[in-house]
């Protein structure tokens, strides 16, 4: 896929980047450019937050308003920007330690504040840079550098669990499926609620090497292999779903958004 | 009576203080002895365009206190010691990227959950090194309501000035206690804005210092698209691991409070000049040790207070030029001794001592002058 389009959002002087060949984290950025694109946001108006992971590091490579905010935070801080200017488009980007772990409580009461703020999560399903531990994120079984005989942690299944949470717009997918991911990121960013967007990634440095899966391109066959959509999969066991990714869209609903809710207090109380 | 005289409590005074400050943003999350600082934002903030929002603990209070600000809304976050302990990691992210709010601590009396609706001044070294790395920081702990009022303005101001978090120290008798406030009318008070950039957008540089080294910063969405990192960053805002780029940063921190240090050292005395001994104390122990140099003063006895409204940065060479010539200080404190080390650190060890205690109480007037009766035997 060509990059004409979006080449215009990199900040060149940031260039290169710190992501390992075969990292899908490249993947996902060119789809949310592309999305960004598909829209016409105006650039000025548009603010990427980001935790802390190899995956925090996507703020610094665009041109936009951008934070690379502390471990897990990304959503906090993009709360804040987006009500002190709700013009502003906030997406916030996070690791699956980052947005799971050390920052699950902020990505649940966010959904449940339905703030328009929409959310991607790079699940590679472990911790990249820290040197490959194991995530809330890493499948049962599966290894890690703090796993080393296998993970006896059972991860979470995110969309489902962000979808119960109260989010707007909740979708899955994976850097396999780039034409599904640059569709969802735009639904995401057009919905005003909270949206959230799960997109399985290959850490082929850390998840790929414990768990002798191979290379970047490996990652995706694996990706390609193991997903199945949201609604084939609704007739399966738990067994049958065992290692498969269940991709699609989980949820798209319209409901009062926190922000458009506080300025009608708002317009009530005013009176300076 | 002015019909601006109010009887206020020392939170009521804060919010009222900080929305005259300009302040349209607080975030927050429910702790005693604070949480009327939050009641009062919710009610308040929307009648004159602002937003409150109640987060999901102290963490993502501070972090969507700093996120406002990078919008280019002047906010407020407010909490109590253990609150304050959460908040920590965000309040070095505020400092490193040079986004302005108020932190406000209304102590209890700690470690951990301790004695909740008690007194304490138990937080005097967790504000100037609770989060990590070398850092800069400034406090500012008001002694009485009407001071609560003029010294959060002042602290706002500080902060817009510095574009550095800046905290607010408070007692929980403070927080609580009601006094007289005279309320000023807007035009009588300076309000400090953040500076924004004169250069175009095509050379802009958010993090290239000005001369009085705070940079310049531009809010977010008005076309100075630029990169905010927790990371020590170069004049572009992008990261950088050069050792100098590291070492100017680090110091560059430092060195834009260190010089207004003058400015921004808030003191006062009571009886002082003539005063051969000395009471240092601070917030609402300064008060009390008032009323102790009065009883003491009246047995003949000549003693002074020194009560610093900045207690950090410590002024060193302020405080003591104030103390040469005095023979004994007694540093007030309702903790073990923390600001006692810093005396210590600029007049003779054997002239300092310290009047403590620890049990979640007050001291009172008379119990502090037996101290000095004793210290002087
Ligand atoms: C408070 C805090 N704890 C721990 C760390 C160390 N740390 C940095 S990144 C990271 C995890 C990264 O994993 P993930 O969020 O999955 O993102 P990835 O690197 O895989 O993109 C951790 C634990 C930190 N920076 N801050
Ligand atoms: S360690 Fe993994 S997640 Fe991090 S850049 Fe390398 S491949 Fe990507």
């Amino acid at each position: 896929m060509s990059l004409q389009n979006i080449k215009k959002y990199l900040r060149k002087d940031m260039f290169p980047h710190i992501w390992c060949p075969g990292c899908g984290n490249g993947i996902i950025m060119a789809s949310l450019l592309r999305a960004i694109d598909a829209l016409a946001l105006d650039p000025d108006k548009v603010v990427v937050v980001s935790g802390i992971g190899c995956s925090g590091r996507i703020s610094g490579y665009l041109d936009f308003n951008t934070v690379h905010t502390t471990h897990g935070r990304a959503l906090a801080y993009a709360t804040g920007i987006k009500l002190a200017n709700p013009e502003l488009t906030v997406i916030v980007a996070m690791g699956d330690g980052d947005g799971s772990a050390i920052g699950g409580n902020h990505l649940i009461h966010a959904a449940r504040r339905n703030i328009d703020l929409t959310a991607i999560l790079f699940n590679n399903s472990i911790y990249g840079m820290t040197g490959g531990q194991f995530s809330p994120l890493t499948p049962f079984e599966k290894r890690a550098s703090t796993a080393p005989y296998g993970n006896v942690d059972h991860p979470f299944d995110l969309a489902p669990l962000v979808k119960s949470a109260g989010a707007s717009f909740v979708a899955r997918t994976t850097t396999f499926h780039v034409f599904n991911l640059q569709k969802y990121l735009e639904r995401g960013i057009k919905k005003k609620g909270f949206s959230f967007i799960e997109v399985i990634t290959g850490c082929p440095t850390f998840y790929g090497r414990y768990n002798k899966i191979g290379e970047g391109l490996d990652m995706i066959k694996y990706q390609k292999e193991h997903s199945i959509t949201y609604d084939r999969a609704k007739n399966l066991s738990e067994e049958e779903l065992a290692d498969k990714i269940v991709v699609g869209v989980f949820q798209d609903i319209e409901k009062p958004e926190y922000i458009s809710e506080y300025e009608k207090i708002i317009e009530r109380e005013h009176h300076e | 009576m002015s019909k601006n005289v109010r009887l206020m409590q020392g939170n009521e005074a804060l919010v009222e203080a900080a929305i005259m400050a300009g302040v349209r943003f607080f975030a927050g999350y429910p702790i005693t002895p604070s949480s009327e600082i939050a009641e009062g934002f919710s009610k308040k903030l929307p009648r004159v365009g602002g937003k409150f929002i109640q987060m999901e603990d102290e963490i993502a209070s501070m972090a969507a206190t700093i996120g406002a600000s990078i919008a280019g809304v002047k906010s407020v976050t407010a909490t109590s010691g253990p609150g304050f302990s959460l908040k920590q990691e965000n309040l070095g992210f505020g400092i490193m990227a040079e986004v302005p709010c108020l932190v406000v601590n209304v102590q209890r009396m700690g470690p951990s959950t301790g004695r909740p609706t008690k007194p304490s001044q138990g937080d005097i070294m967790q504000t100037r090194w609770g989060t990590h790395g070398d850092h800069p920081i400034v406090v500012l702990y008001p002694t009485t309501v009407p001071e609560v009022f003029k010294y959060t303005i002042e602290a706002i101001n500080i902060s817009e000035r510095l574009r550095t978090p800046v905290i607010f120290l408070m007692d929980e008798t403070l927080g609580h206690m009601r006094e007289k406030v005279l309320l000023p009318e807007p035009d009588e008070i300076k309000v400090v804005n953040r500076k924004f950039p004169k250069v175009g957008k095509e050379d802009y540089l958010p993090y290239k210092p000005a001369d009085d080294d705070v940079p310049v910063i531009a809010p977010f969405g008005k076309g100075y698209r630029y990169h905010i990192t927790g990371l020590h960053h170069n004049y572009k805002g992008y990261p950088t691991t050069q050792p100098e780029e590291v070492e100017e940063l680090t110091k560059r921190l430092l060195r834009k409070v260190e010089r207004v240090l003058d400015d921004i050292f808030i003191l006062n005395t009571y009886m002082y000049d003539d005063a051969e001994y000395v009471l240092y104390a601070y917030g609402i122990t300064a008060r009390i040790a008032k009323e102790a140099v009065n009883i003491l003063r009246e047995e003949g006895l000549k003693i002074g207070l020194l009560n610093p409204i900045t207690i950090w940065p410590f002024h060193e060479d302020k405080i003591e030029g104030l103390l040469g010539g005095k023979k004994k200080v007694f540093v007030v404190e309702l903790n073990s001794g923390q600001m006692k080390g810093e005396i210590e650190r600029i007049y003779p060890r054997k002239d300092v001592i310290g009047i403590n205690k620890l049990n979640a109480e007050l001291i009172n007037p008379y119990e502090i002058a037996d101290h000095v009766r004793e210290g002087l035997r």
